[in-house]
């Protein structure tokens, strides 16, 4: 152990239905974003930038192109001798047929791995939370409130997800009530289930929950000690947004075009790594007009883009216009095209002449490598 | 001793790259920025991996420091190997004494060491200040096909651009005849790249008879390769017909990378193919405000444009403000230019800051005399202040104060 003490363990495919569209081929930490990132990088990066050393990522299913991203864990800098970066397949057994449904079942399931590591706390994340944490300071905040368990919320509308927790704190933090997935409406604090621990504790609440037959981590492990342990609740800062849905991943994704939002995202004190691609720069033709784009490395654009993202080699040819869209890596957008409101998955083609258009809150979805 | 290799390469890096000036005062013009992400050395270290050769030495003497720091461990470029890989060799303390690298012949002859580890067929001498994309492997085919001591890869340049060159003449067959060292009057228009096969075991004994000779200057071009060429052995020229450009001056660093945005000039860089590896910065995409307007450029990740962009090129994480201009520039890493200032016919090196409504390099059309006209150079970490002016042709390496 060289590192700050805590293990990191990521959820890779929590909530994957609720972006279906894009999850259909791969994990919610594997989805494209932000013209050159996968979901996981956040989780990943906010975890190594506070000097953990060692990360489980916890894979249920579709994990393919995540295992193709993560690689040894290069990009991260976790790809140690000792500690680094460890993929937990599910694991199947008599009792247990490898696919997880819940919390409680992932947890134990890796159980083994949590066990024989050393560090003394452990850091839960899930994948669909875009956000730039110092976890320094969350671990300061742990220490200092002498809390038992952490969670790391935020105030605002609650994700429509299953067991989001919504959160009643009282002043300076203590959690006096855990309410799930309420049916509430305006602003609330809401967990985004990046959660510390003693890993002694978490391995005893997961022990317990077992042999009771719990099945809810949040019901049965957090609501549940409400009472008997000390929960504190920590604020999340600057640019934080839940992806639970396809309108909600294009405008978090939009909401990156205000620069305020990009620079407290990748902060270069707190860089997003991932994997290189090895692009050269974007090329802009004679003729091409962009206006409010986030673009990426490999594109080539003759066209016209505005408000969109590209990411890395994507190429929009003269006479071409985007406008409002998401188009993944590779895509293609051929003369006389229009796309407006558009998610483009990797590698989609649009010939010649094509006009597609959705609206802000229904965005047209195209797949993975569709030729329209 | 380590597993036999076929080929490997060895990368003469240590020139100081003099007529570049202040681009060259703290880095060795390998290191030297190029095309909007890279370093001159990437071309030279991705044609070696592209072609299979997977042993690299990099030979640096001039301010190591950036280039040694750049290479690393070679992961960029896939040269992190168990077997061979990259290594970067600066001259070192011998029983006999320390000695620099006196020439390109000797900075090879003070490694024959670390070549015999490969027990090599083969060595390629590569040249680190060249911008082009070549398969050495082909060129290595000929080589064996030719039964050649040396092959040198030539071009066919200009008939006026030649007297710049070191030129060969031919017979049918492309064996080497006779050797013109930039001849006043040029009888041969094929100029060699700076890329030499040799047969390791000949090269071996010429550069030890070279370190003898007293009166020898150490040199390839000057020395090894008119000995070699007088002791009668097979040397063969290997015709190359892509792009390729010595990187050599400020005029010439200026138009290779402007050539990127030419679509006739031969140079792809996005050919997945023949990938160009480079360290890449950690930096998100760039930004391209609703206020800019940006055509005919390259702009690197991290950057961020709100002014007006044209002919030009932008590495990561260049801020370009609203209400400044830049075009038929060059701008380098981490350069902010701020409102009102133009940048035009310049390169502007990292992390300098050209304030508000300054003014760096001339439009050619806006000359009285066309004599004075030239690129403007801004060197790093210069200030340049607010309303000032750099002259075209200029090479600033000190704060310009600002204008009264």
């Amino acid at each position: 152990m060289t590192g700050n003490n805590i293990l990191g363990i990521i959820y890779s495919n929590k909530y994957d239905e609720c972006l279906n569209e894009i999850t259909g081929l791969r994990t919610m930490g594997s989805v494209p974003f932000a013209g050159r990132y996968r979901l996981i990088d956040f989780a990943l990066s906010n975890m190594v930038n506070s000097g953990i050393e060692k990360v489980g990522v916890i894979t249920k299913s579709n994990y393919q192109s995540l295992m193709d991203h993560l690689g040894t864990g290069k990009p991260w800098d976790l790809s140690r001798k000792t500690e680094g970066m460890f993929i937990l397949p599910p694991f199947s057994s008599a009792s247990n047929m490898g696919g997880y449904t819940n919390r409680v079942e992932m947890l134990r399931g890796v159980m083994g791995f949590i066990s024989r590591s050393t560090e003394e706390y452990i850091l839960l994340s899930d994948c669909n939370e875009v956000m730039n944490i110092d976890i320094d300071e969350l671990m300061d905040f742990h220490t200092d409130n002498n809390a038992d368990i952490s969670i790391v919320y935020q105030h605002g509308d609650l994700p429509k997800l299953d067991n989001i927790m919504e959160l009643q704190m009282q002043e300076g933090g203590r959690i006096t009530q855990v309410a799930l997935s309420p049916n509430t409406s305006g602003a609330v604090d809401y967990s985004l289930n990046m959660i510390l621990m003693k890993r002694s504790l978490l391995q005893r609440l997961i022990n317990e929950a077992v042999s009771l037959n719990h099945e809810s981590f949040e019901r049965d492990i957090i609501q549940g000690n409400v009472s008997k342990l000390r929960i504190f609740g920590f604020a999340a800062k600057g640019f934080t947004r839940t992806i639970d849905s396809l309108a909600s991943y294009f405008k978090v994704s939009m909401d990156l075009l205000e620069p305020q939002n990009c620079a407290q995202l990748f902060d270069p004190d707190r860089p997003v790594y991932t994997k290189v691609r090895d692009d050269m720069p974007a090329i802009y033709g004679l003729g091409s007009k962009v206006k409010n784009s986030l673009i990426a490395d490999g594109c080539i654009i003759d066209g016209e883009v505005e408000n969109s993202i590209l990411f890395r080699g994507v190429r929009v040819e003269k006479g071409a216009v985007v406008k409002n869209s998401i188009l993944m890596q590779g895509s293609f957008v051929a003369t006389g095209s229009t796309l407006n409101y558009t998610i483009a998955d990797k590698s989609v083609a649009i010939t010649p002449n094509k006009t597609l258009s959705g609206a802000e809150n229904y965005p047209v979805f195209v797949g993975k490598g569709i030729v329209i | 001793m380590a597993r036999k290799m076929e080929c490997i390469a060895m990368l003469l890096a240590g020139g100081q790259g003099s007529r570049l000036g202040i681009l060259t005062k703290n880095i060795a013009k390998p290191a030297v920025p190029y095309g909007g992400k890279y370093r001159i050395i990437d071309f030279p270290l991705s044609n070696c991996v592209n072609s299979g050769i997977s042993t690299v030495g990099v030979l640096t003497q001039y301010q190591p420091l950036e280039l040694n720091d750049y290479i690393g461990n070679g992961q960029p470029w896939d040269l992190d190997r168990a077997n061979g890989g990259v290594h970067v060799l600066s001259p070192y303390q011998q029983i006999k004494g320390s000695e620099w690298y006196k020439g390109t012949a000797n900075a090879i002859y003070q490694n024959i060491t670390f070549i015999d580890r490969y027990n090599p067929e083969y060595v390629a001498v590569l040249s680190g200040d060249h911008i082009y994309k070549m398969d050495y492997s082909k060129m290595l085919e000929y080589h064996k096909e030719k039964d050649a001591a040396c092959t040198i890869a030539m071009l066919e340049v200009p008939w006026e651009e030649a007297p710049r060159f070191g030129l060969m003449l031919t017979d049918d067959d492309n064996k080497i005849t006779e050797f013109e060292e930039k001849p006043k009057n040029p009888r041969s228009n094929k100029a060699s790249m700076g890329v030499y096969i040799f047969t390791w075991s000949k090269l071996r004994q010429y550069l030890i008879d070279d370190e003898a000779n007293p009166d020898s200057s150490n040199d390839f071009g000057h020395d090894v390769i008119p000995a070699m060429h007088n002791a009668g052995e097979k040397m063969y020229a290997y015709l190359f017909d892509g792009y390729w450009k010595d990187v050599g001056t400020i005029d010439s660093l200026w138009e290779a990378n402007l050539d990127l945005l030419n679509p006739k000039v031969d140079l792809d860089l996005s050919d997945p193919t023949w990938k160009i590896y480079s360290k890449t910065p950690t930096a998100p995409p760039h930004y391209i405000a609703a206020s800019a307007t940006v055509e005919n450029s390259m702009i690197g990740e991290g950057s961020q444009v709100y002014g007006e962009l044209d002919f030009s090129i932008l590495f990561h994480n260049v801020t370009v403000e609203e209400g400044a201009v830049v075009r038929d520039s060059i701008v380098m890493p981490g350069t902010v230019i701020k409102s009102g200032a133009v940048v035009q016919y310049a390169i502007v090196a990292e992390n300098a800051v050209i304030e508000e409504n300054a003014v760096v390099g001339e439009r050619p059309e806006d000359m009285q005399n066309l004599e004075d006209w030239g690129v403007a150079v801004v060197g790093a970490g210069v200030s340049v202040g607010k309303g000032a002016h750099v002259a075209p042709k200029a090479m600033v390496d000190a704060d310009v104060k600002e204008a009264e």
